[in-house]
């Protein structure tokens, strides 16, 4: 046991082990929990770790297995970013408002992954509200990247990221609103997939930005994001935005051939503030996906250079509106030491929220004042239409998109934080597909100077198999998603 | 979004009472400077023809989602209570609204 190496180990490699009784799910866990202990002090990815009820989790899993009743995640060790709710177990965003917040229920993917016999070893570190791209905003700690400690993971969740690459655990959940889980697994090498807006229910996920956030698996390869995902999508009836379509077994016809299928490389994801070394490595990739059998045409989607600003005025919108539940009465940090009512509210979100979720809030409040409306939120939501309506033509043609995930790769902590637009612009290529509401996917593609690259693949609302069938052959082709940081 | 003029500190200063977030005059100023960078970087919206466009709310269509009428369990008052900062007798306790 002692000998047991989880360094890397994807979800079919522990099913093996566990199914052929190599190893317990409570030896597993326990494995998880001791590399946990023994590096977390580097990486920081986790809020908290849930040692006592990952180990009671393990032992009801092994139960399971010992009668043959297990499943494909039965015992596998898990983490979920910390905007998830879990019952009686702290949710906290990563934010001073919500730190001793202990949700009454489960969010949705929370009992999926629960029914499925998946281990909870603890929850992930966020940017706060998962309002950020370098988990720098996190207002419980600063989470590092394995491949290089003194760089940012990239964010929101860039604790779960981190916690994939460093084999913290097998696999997490992240939630993506403007590329909030393909940017960290681009600058940590690793899978990160949002699917199609309203696949996967929002239940139990704290609100950002209601009209984009998506949650999606953050794992070590193409086929372990086809299993999570599988696991967590289909109707849920507490989401309005649920959609009640079939969900296909996404581990299906993953080949490794590509013939026949049309890949689009838009032009607009080459230009601006892109390094050089990412363009070569995403370049050199896609020229893969033509020697696998694809086609490979370049393509054009003017209007995703607007998509950025589209965000910057829908996203804070609809955070304003939603953060506002935060008052310091029902749940929740609470400043209640002086002065009037209102001086209490005043107070309370002043210091329960952080810098960067106060911007947004008063960005959103503003662009939503009458007299703004229309110049801003009715403007941006408009020019959101016709993002769309491009992404909806381009998917005429071609079955998918393919492009850098980030323009850079990992830069250095504390490099970004006083320049909000600097910051913004990490997620210049991932916004568009929140926008579209369409399926994304980031898979690791090159390292630079010793960080990885990501390649981002894009399909038509609920063409997931497309992503999944194209990430997965580049993998097959390649080994960049075998390579690990040397933590 | 006409570009001449940046957000100024006594619009700040209101938007900070509309969001109930007490903020020092240091941070006033601060949240001017970054709002107007941030204002300034959206402006290129207003090169896009959007005459005769229709917004998009969601992404996906959405509907009014119904249920059947039936009761079910909901979490305990325990429960409900379990986060308040400050509960009596099965309430949540708040200060006085009205004043004097």
């Amino acid at each position: 046991m002692s000998t047991l190496d989880i360094k890397g180990i994807t979800i079919s490699v522990a099913r093996r082990l566990l199914d052929e009784k190599e190893v317990s799910s409570e030896e597993l866990t326990q494995a998880y929990l001791d590399r946990i202990s023994n590096i977390e002090g580097n990486i920081h990815s986790f809020v908290s770790v849930t040692a006592d009820t990952a180990i009671e989790q393990a032992k009801a899993a092994d139960n399971m297995i010992s009668k043959g009743l297990q499943g494909t995640l039965t015992g596998i060790p898990m983490q979920l970013k910390d905007n998830m709710s879990t019952e009686g177990i702290p949710t906290t965003c990563s934010s001073k408002m919500l730190e001793n917040f202990v949700p009454p229920y489960d969010a949705h993917v929370t009992a999926k992954l629960k029914d499925a016999g998946a281990v909870l070893l603890g929850k992930g570190n966020l940017d706060e509200f998962a309002m950020g791209s370098s988990t720098e905003n996190s207002a419980m700690k600063v989470t590092h990247n394995p491949w290089d400690l003194e760089k940012v993971p990239g964010g929101s969740s860039g604790g779960p990221a981190a916690a994939v690459a460093a084999s913290e655990c097998v696999f997490s959940l992240g939630s993506d609103t403007g590329g909030s889980i393909r940017q960290p697994a681009s600058l940590c090498g690793v899978v990160g997939m949002k699917p199609t807006y309203g696949l996967v229910s929002r239940f139990g996920l704290v609100a950002f930005a209601s009209s984009l956030d998506q949650i999606g698996p953050i794992t070590s390869d193409v086929e372990d994001s086809a299993v999570v995902l599988s696991h967590i999508a289909g109707h849920d009836q507490r989401d309005s935005t649920s959609l009640n379509v079939e969900v296909p077994d996404y581990t299906q016809g993953l080949d490794g051939d590509l013939t026949g299928l049309k890949v689009g490389v838009p032009i607009e994801y080459f230009a601006e503030g892109i390094d050089q070394g990412v363009e070569t490595s995403v370049r050199d990739a896609i020229k893969i996906l033509g020697d696998l059998g694809a086609e490979i045409i370049e393509t054009s989607l003017p209007h995703s250079a607007y998509a950025l600003a589209v965000y910057y005025i829908i996203a804070p919108s609809e955070a304003s509106a939603n953060l506002s539940r935060y008052d310091g009465v029902k749940y929740g940090y609470s400043n209640d030491d002086q002065g009037s009512m209102w001086q209490a509210l005043e107070n309370t979100r002043q210091i329960g929220f952080g810098p960067e979720v106060k911007r947004r809030i008063m960005l959103g409040t503003y662009a939503l004042s009458s007299g703004y409306y229309d110049a801003y939120y009715l403007k941006a939501q408009k020019v959101r239409t016709i993002i769309r309506n491009e992404f909806k033509e381009a998917f005429q043609n071609f079955d998918v998109l393919a492009m850098p995930t980030a323009p850079t790769t990992a830069f250095d902590i504390g490099g970004k934080t006083d320049d909000p637009i600097q910051m913004y612009l990490n997620d210049i290529f991932t916004i568009p597909a929140n926008i579209a509401g369409i399926p994304a996917i980031s898979v690791s593609c090159g390292v630079i100077d010793g960080l990885p690259v990501g390649l981002q693949f894009m399909a038509g609302a609920l063409q997931e198999k497309k992503l999944f069938r194209a990430a997965y052959a580049y993998q097959k082709a390649t080994n960049w998603h075998t390579l690990r940081a040397s933590i | 979004m006409s570009e001449s003029d940046d957000i100024t500190i006594e619009e700040v200063r209101h938007l900070a009472l509309l969001t109930r977030i007490n903020m020092t005059d240091h941070e006033i100023e601060e949240m001017r400077d970054q709002m107007s960078d941030i204002l300034a970087s959206i402006e290129v919206l207003s090169e896009v023809d959007t005459d005769g466009i229709e917004p998009t709310g969601h992404s996906v269509d959405v509907h009014s989602v119904m249920r059947e009428d039936i009761s079910s369990d909901s979490i305990t008052l325990e429960d409900a209570l379990a986060n308040a900062p400050r509960q009596e007798d099965g309430f949540i306790r708040v200060r006085a609204v009205l004043e004097e």
